[in-house]
C-alpha cells in the first residue's frame, strides 16, 4: 500500500484540528484533515445546547462565527486512525480506515505526512461511586448528547454532579428538555474555587468572555431556581432496576465525604462528570512524551518531543474550546512552516492568545482538579471496571494476593481495564486505586498505551497483508 | 544456603518456589514489577505438540506433569491460573504440509507424545473445511501466564522467599574468583549462588556479572479480539508453526495459533522476528498474523480486534534453554533461553535447577541444557558486533 504524503496531516476535526488545518492551509501547505466522526466539529459541536439560538451562541461563545466558518473546510470524515507506527526522527506512519464504522467496506489508507498535528481531544472522566452502574446514571456528556441530538430528557428529577464548569451547560440543556434539575453539585469547596479564580485577576481580563460565558450559565441556573452547591457530591445512587434516589454528602477540601452529612434525595437520574482525560493513544504510539497530568508535552509552537509531530487542543490538557482554537492556530502554522519553511510565521497576537488561554486552563485545573479523598465514598462491592465487572474489593484483593507492584500484572490478574473500552473509562481510576494498594506501581502510566486506537476487523487487517511494505 | 534469583518472570518464580520449598533462603530481585516482562507479554500455551523428540520435549513432558501436580498449591488462595487441558489441534492446509505433519506426529509418538489424526471438523466445526490434515494432541494445555507467575511467587513467599521489586542488578560482588552476590540499585545483595533468570535480558545481566551469554530477543505480536460466544474449542494452529519456531531466519515469520481464553476473547498469535528490543507494533505484522488466522477460521473475518500486544522471546542460537551452573564463574547459574516455550518449561526448569544446585539426581538429561554444550560454546565469546 503506498502511503499518501501531504505536507500536513491533521487528526481530529474538533476546534483544535479545524483551526490547525485552516491555519496551515492559509500558509500554503497541502493539508489533509480527518476525523473518525461522521461530521466535523468535535466534542464542542456535539455538546452545544441545541435549542439555543445562534444569536445567543454568538454572545456566549467568543469566536463563534469563526468556529462556524472553520467547519466549512474540507474534512475527510468517517476516517478512523487505528494505528500510528513510530519512527522517532519523523512523524509516524498513520493507518486509517475510511467509511462508516459499522459498514463492511471500509477502505484502508496510509499516510506518511511531512508534519503531523494531533488534535484528538479528550475523554470524559467519571469517578465511580456505589450504584453508578445503575440505569439512570449518565455521564454528563452522554446526557448532553441525548438532550441535544434526540431531545430526550434523561429523567424527570435529575441531579448534576461532579467537578468543573462543564456541569453548567449540561444542566442548562437538561432544563430545556423539560427535566427538573434538582441541583448542580460541585465537589470543590468555595474556598478552592475562590482561590483559583480570584488570584491575579488581571490575567482573567483577557479571557473576560470566558468568565462571561460561565456567568451566563450561572444566571441561567438562577433563573430556573437551580441551586449550585459547592463542596458537595453524589456519593451513592440507589434503586433496583434503575435509580430511584441518591445520597448526597458534603466533602472536605480533599473530597473526603464528611461523616454525618449524608442525606437521601429522591431522583430518577444522575449526570456525573469529574473532568477529562486527554486522548493520547496515537501520541503515545508516535513516541510523544506526556506531562505529569497525562497530556501531551509541547513547546511554545505546539511541537511534541517527536520531530515533526505537533499537538493542539485537549490532547495537551483541558482548557475548553477557545484554548483549543488558539493552540490549533499556532500548531497549524508551525507545522506548515516546518513542512515548507517558505510559508509565513506565527504572529505575536496568535502566540499571546495561546498563552492567555493556557493560563485560564491552569486555573481550571487548580479550581476543579480531582482530589484524592474521593475513594472514601467507595464500597468494596462498587464496580470499578464495568466492562469486566471488577470491584474495588477485587482490586484490593488482587494486590494483596499477588504482592505485585505491576499494573500490567495486576490488570491481568484482576481483568480490570481489559474489556472493550480498554480502560478508557476506568483506566485512571484503576491506576489510582492500585497505586494505593501496592504502595506505588512500578509501571504507572501504562494505561495510556493502546497500540490500537480503535477496533479493526480481522478481515480488514488481513486485506492489507500482501500490499503492506515496511514504511 | 542463600540464593539470589535475578528476574521475577515465570522462570525466576518457578525456581524461587522450588528452592524455597526445599528450605533454601531465597531472594528474588526484579528491576521492574513481578510478571512485568515476557511472562506477561505472550500466551500461556503449554504445548508438546510443537516439539520433536529431544531434550526440549523431555523437559516439556516433565513440565506438564509438574503443572498438574502443583495445581492444589495455588487452588484456593489465588485468582485462577486458568489451567485448562483443552488439547491442541494442528492443521495442515496443503498436501505437502499434510505429509510433513503426519511424519512429524509419527516421530513424536516414539517419544511419548499422544497424537491422533482426526476429522478436524469434528473437533472444530468452524474450521476451514479446505484443510488437508488435522492431528489432535490431547496433552496440550494452557494457563494464564501472568497469574501463573504470580501464583508461583506467592507459593515461594509462603515458604519464606522474599521478592524485591524495583531493584535492578548492576554488577557482581566477588570473593576471589567466586561470585558472592550482586550489586543492585537497592544496595548489595549477597548469596551463595546467583541464578540469572532475566528472560531476554539475561545476556545483558550476564555481561554485567562478567560473562558472555548469547541471549537475544525475538519479537512476537499477538492480537486480542473482543469477547464472543465460544466457537474455538481447542488450541488450533497451522502446521507451519513448527517450522517457524525452529527457524534461524531473522526476518518476519508468522504462523497462526488461535485459542479462546477463559474470559471469552480469542488470542491470535503470532509473529517471530529478530529486531532487537524494538517495541513498535506495525501494520504489516498485524496484517500477516490476521491473514494466517483467517486461513484456519474464515468466520473470524468479521470479528473485531481490540488490542495488539507483544513481547520478546529469550532466544539462543541453538534453540535450547540454558539451565545450570556457569563453569566460567563459580556461584553463577543460568536459567534462560526458553524462547517461545518458557511458560510451559518453567516448572521443570525450576526442578532441574534445584536438582543441580542441591545435588539431587536430575529427572531430565541435564547435559543438553548445559552452558558449555558444544552447540553453544562457540557463542560464549563476545561477538565482534557487540
Ligand atoms: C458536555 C460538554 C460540554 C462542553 N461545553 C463547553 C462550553 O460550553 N464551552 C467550552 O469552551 N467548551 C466546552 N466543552 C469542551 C469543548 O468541547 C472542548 O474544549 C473542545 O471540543 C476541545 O477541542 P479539541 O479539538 O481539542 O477536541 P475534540 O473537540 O474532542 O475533537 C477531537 C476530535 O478528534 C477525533 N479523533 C480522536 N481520535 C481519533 C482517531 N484515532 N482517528 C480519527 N479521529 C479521531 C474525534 O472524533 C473528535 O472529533 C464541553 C465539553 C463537553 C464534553
Ligand atoms: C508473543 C509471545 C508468545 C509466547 N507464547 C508462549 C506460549 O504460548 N507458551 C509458552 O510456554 N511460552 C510462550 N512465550 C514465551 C514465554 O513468554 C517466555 O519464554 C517466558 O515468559 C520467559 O520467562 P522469563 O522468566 O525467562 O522472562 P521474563 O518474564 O522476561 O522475566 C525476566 C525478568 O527479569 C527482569 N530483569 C531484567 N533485567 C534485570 C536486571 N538487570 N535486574 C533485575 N531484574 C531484571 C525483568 O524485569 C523481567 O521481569 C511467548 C512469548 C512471546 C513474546
Amino acid at each position: 500500500m503506498s502511503a499518501e504524503t501531504p505536507d500536513v496531516l491533521v487528526v481530529g476535526a474538533g476546534p483544535a484540528g479545524l483551526a490547525a488545518a485552516d491555519a496551515a492551509r492559509r500558509a500554503g501547505a497541502r493539508v489533509v484533515l480527518l476525523d473518525a466522526a461522521g461530521d466535523a466539529g468535535g466534542q464542542y459541536w456535539r455538546h452545544l445546547p441545541a435549542s439555543r439560538p445562534a444569536a445567543a451562541e454568538r454572545v456566549l461563545h467568543h469566536g463563534w462565527d469563526r468556529f462556524a466558518a472553520l467547519r466549512g473546510q474540507e474534512v475527510l470524515t468517517d476516517a478512523q486512525v487505528w494505528l500510528a507506527e513510530r519512527h522517532d526522527d519523523r512523524p509516524p506512519t498513520l493507518h486509517v480506515l475510511v467509511g462508516p464504522a459499522d459498514g463492511s467496506d471500509r477502505v484502508r489508507r496510509t499516510f506518511a505526512p511531512t508534519t503531523l498535528v494531533l488534535a484528538t481531544g479528550a475523554y470524559e472522566r467519571t469517578l465511580p461511586f456505589p450504584g453508578w452502574d445503575l440505569p439512570g446514571v449518565f455521564t454528563a456528556g452522554a446526557a448532553q448528547a441525548l438532550a441535544k441530538a434526540e431531545r430526550i430528557a434523561v429523567g424527570r428529577r435529575v441531579v448534576v454532579a461532579g467537578a468543573g464548569p462543564f456541569l453548567l451547560p449540561v444542566a442548562a440543556s437538561l432544563v430545556r428538555t423539560g427535566a427538573q434539575v434538582l441541583g448542580v453539585l460541585e465537589a470543590n469547596g468555595w474556598r478552592r474555587l475562590a482561590r483559583a479564580w480570584s488570584a491575579r485577576p488581571a490575567e482573567l481580563l483577557s479571557t473576560r468572555h470566558k468568565a462571561g460565558e460561565l456567568a451566563g450559565y450561572v444566571r441561567d441556573l438562577a433563573r430556573h431556581r437551580i441551586p449550585y452547591r459547592t463542596g458537595t457530591a453524589v456519593v451513592a445512587a440507589h434503586g433496583t432496576d434503575r435509580v430511584t434516589s441518591v445520597t448526597v454528602a458534603r466533602l472536605d477540601a480533599d473530597w473526603a465525604p464528611v461523616m454525618g452529612s449524608e442525606r437521601r434525595v429522591p431522583a430518577d437520574a444522575v449526570c456525573v462528570s469529574h473532568g477529562f482525560v486527554p486522548r493520547t493513544e496515537l501520541a503515545v504510539s508516535a513516541g510523544c512524551r506526556l506531562t505529569r497530568d497525562g497530556g501531551v508535552r509541547t513547546d511554545e509552537n505546539g511541537l511534541t518531543s517527536v520531530p515533526g509531530v505537533y499537538a493542539a487542543g485537549e490532547i495537551t490538557g483541558i482548557g475548553g474550546a477557545d484554548l483549543a482554537l488558539a493552540e490549533g492556530v499556532v500548531a497549524g502554522l508551525a507545522a506548515a512552516a516546518a513542512a515548507d519553511p517558505a510559508g509565513g510565521g506565527i504572529s505575536a497576537g496568535q502566540r499571546r492568545d495561546r498563552t492567555v488561554n493556557q493560563r485560564f486552563a491552569a486555573r481550571l485545573e487548580a479550581a476543579h482538579g480531582i482530589r484524592p479523598g474521593w475513594v472514601g465514598w467507595l464500597a468494596d462491592d462498587t464496580v470499578i471496571c464495568r466492562c469486566e465487572e471488577v470491584t474495588a474489593g477485587d482490586l484490593r484483593a488482587g494486590a494483596a494476593a499477588t504482592g505485585s507492584r505491576g499494573l500490567r500484572s495486576l490488570k491481568l490478574s484482576t481483568r480490570a481495564g481489559l474489556g472493550v473500552c480498554q480502560g478508557r473509562v476506568c483506566g485512571r481510576t484503576v491506576e489510582d486505586l492500585l497505586n494505593r494498594h501496592t504502595g506505588g506501581l512500578l509501571d504507572a502510566g501504562r494505561t495510556e498505551t493502546r497500540p490500537l486506537a480503535a477496533f479493526v476487523r480481522l478481515g480488514e487487517l488481513a486485506a492489507g497483508a500482501d500490499k503492506e511494505e515496511p514504511a | 544456603m542463600k540464593v539470589v534469583v535475578v528476574g521475577a518472570g515465570i522462570v525466576g518464580a518457578a525456581i524461587a518456589r522450588e528452592l524455597a520449598m526445599a528450605g533454601v533462603s531465597v531472594v528474588v530481585l526484579d528491576r521492574s514489577a513481578s510478571a512485568g516482562g515476557t511472562s506477561a507479554a505472550g500466551e500461556g500455551n503449554l504445548l508438546v505438540s510443537d516439539k520433536g523428540p529431544g531434550a526440549e520435549l523431555s523437559l516439556a513432558l516433565r513440565s506438564l506433569t509438574l503443572w498438574r501436580s502443583l495445581l492444589p498449591e495455588v487452588a484456593d488462595t489465588f485468582p485462577s491460573i486458568e489451567y485448562e487441558t483443552k488439547g491442541g489441534l494442528v492443521v495442515a492446509t496443503t498436501d505437502a504440509g499434510a505429509a510433513a505433519l503426519r511424519a512429524f506426529a509419527d516421530l513424536q509418538r516414539t517419544a511419548g507424545v499422544s497424537a491422533a489424526e482426526v476429522d478436524g471438523l469434528d473437533y472444530e466445526p468452524d474450521l476451514n473445511s479446505a484443510h488437508t490434515a488435522a492431528i489432535f494432541y490431547p496433552q496440550d494445555a494452557q494457563v494464564q501466564p501472568a497469574i501463573a507467575t504470580e501464583a508461583l511467587l506467592a507459593v515461594a513467599r509462603r515458604h519464606g522467599a522474599s521478592v524485591r521489586q524495583g531493584v535492578e542488578v548492576l554488577g557482581p560482588l566477588r570473593g576471589g574468583d567466586r561470585l558472592t552476590g550482586v550489586a543492585t540499585s537497592g544496595g548489595d545483595v549477597s548469596g551463595d549462588h546467583v541464578v540469572v533468570a532475566a528472560g531476554p535480558w539475561s545476556g545483558e545481566v550476564a555481561r554485567r556479572l562478567g560473562v558472555e551469554l548469547p541471549v537475544r530477543p525475538r519479537r512476537g505480536t499477538i492480537l486480542v479480539t473482543t469477547r464472543m460466544r465460544q466457537r474455538i474449542r481447542h488450541k488450533v494452529y497451522d502446521a507451519d508453526y513448527v517450522g517457524a519456531v525452529g527457524s534461524d531466519d531473522a526476518a518476519l515469520q508468522t504462523s497462526s495459533v488461535v485459542e479462546s481464553t477463559a474470559a471469552g476473547t480469542v488470542l491470535i498469535g503470532s509473529s517471530r522476528e529478530r529486531r532487537g528490543f524494538d517495541e513498535r507494533i506495525e501494520a504489516r505484522v498485524l496484517s500477516a498474523v490476521a491473514a494466517k488466522a483467517l486461513v484456519l477460521f474464515p468466520f473470524l473475518a468479521g470479528v473485531a480486534v481490540m488490542r495488539a500486544y507483544g513481547g520478546f522471546r529469550p532466544f539462543v542460537p541453538d534453540h535450547l534453554p540454558v539451565i545450570g551452573p556457569d563453569p566460567r564463574l563459580p556461584g553463577l547459574w543460568h536459567a534462560t533461553g526458553h524462547e517461545g516455550a518458557g511458560i510451559v518449561l518453567s516448572t521443570a526448569t525450576g526442578e532441574l535447577l534445584g536438582d543441580l544446585l542441591l545435588g539431587r539426581a536430575p529427572r531430565v538429561p541435564a547435559e543438553a541444557f548445559a552452558v558449555d554444550r558444544p552447540t553453544l560454546r562457540p557463542h560464549l565469546e563476545p561477538s565482534p558486533d557487540q
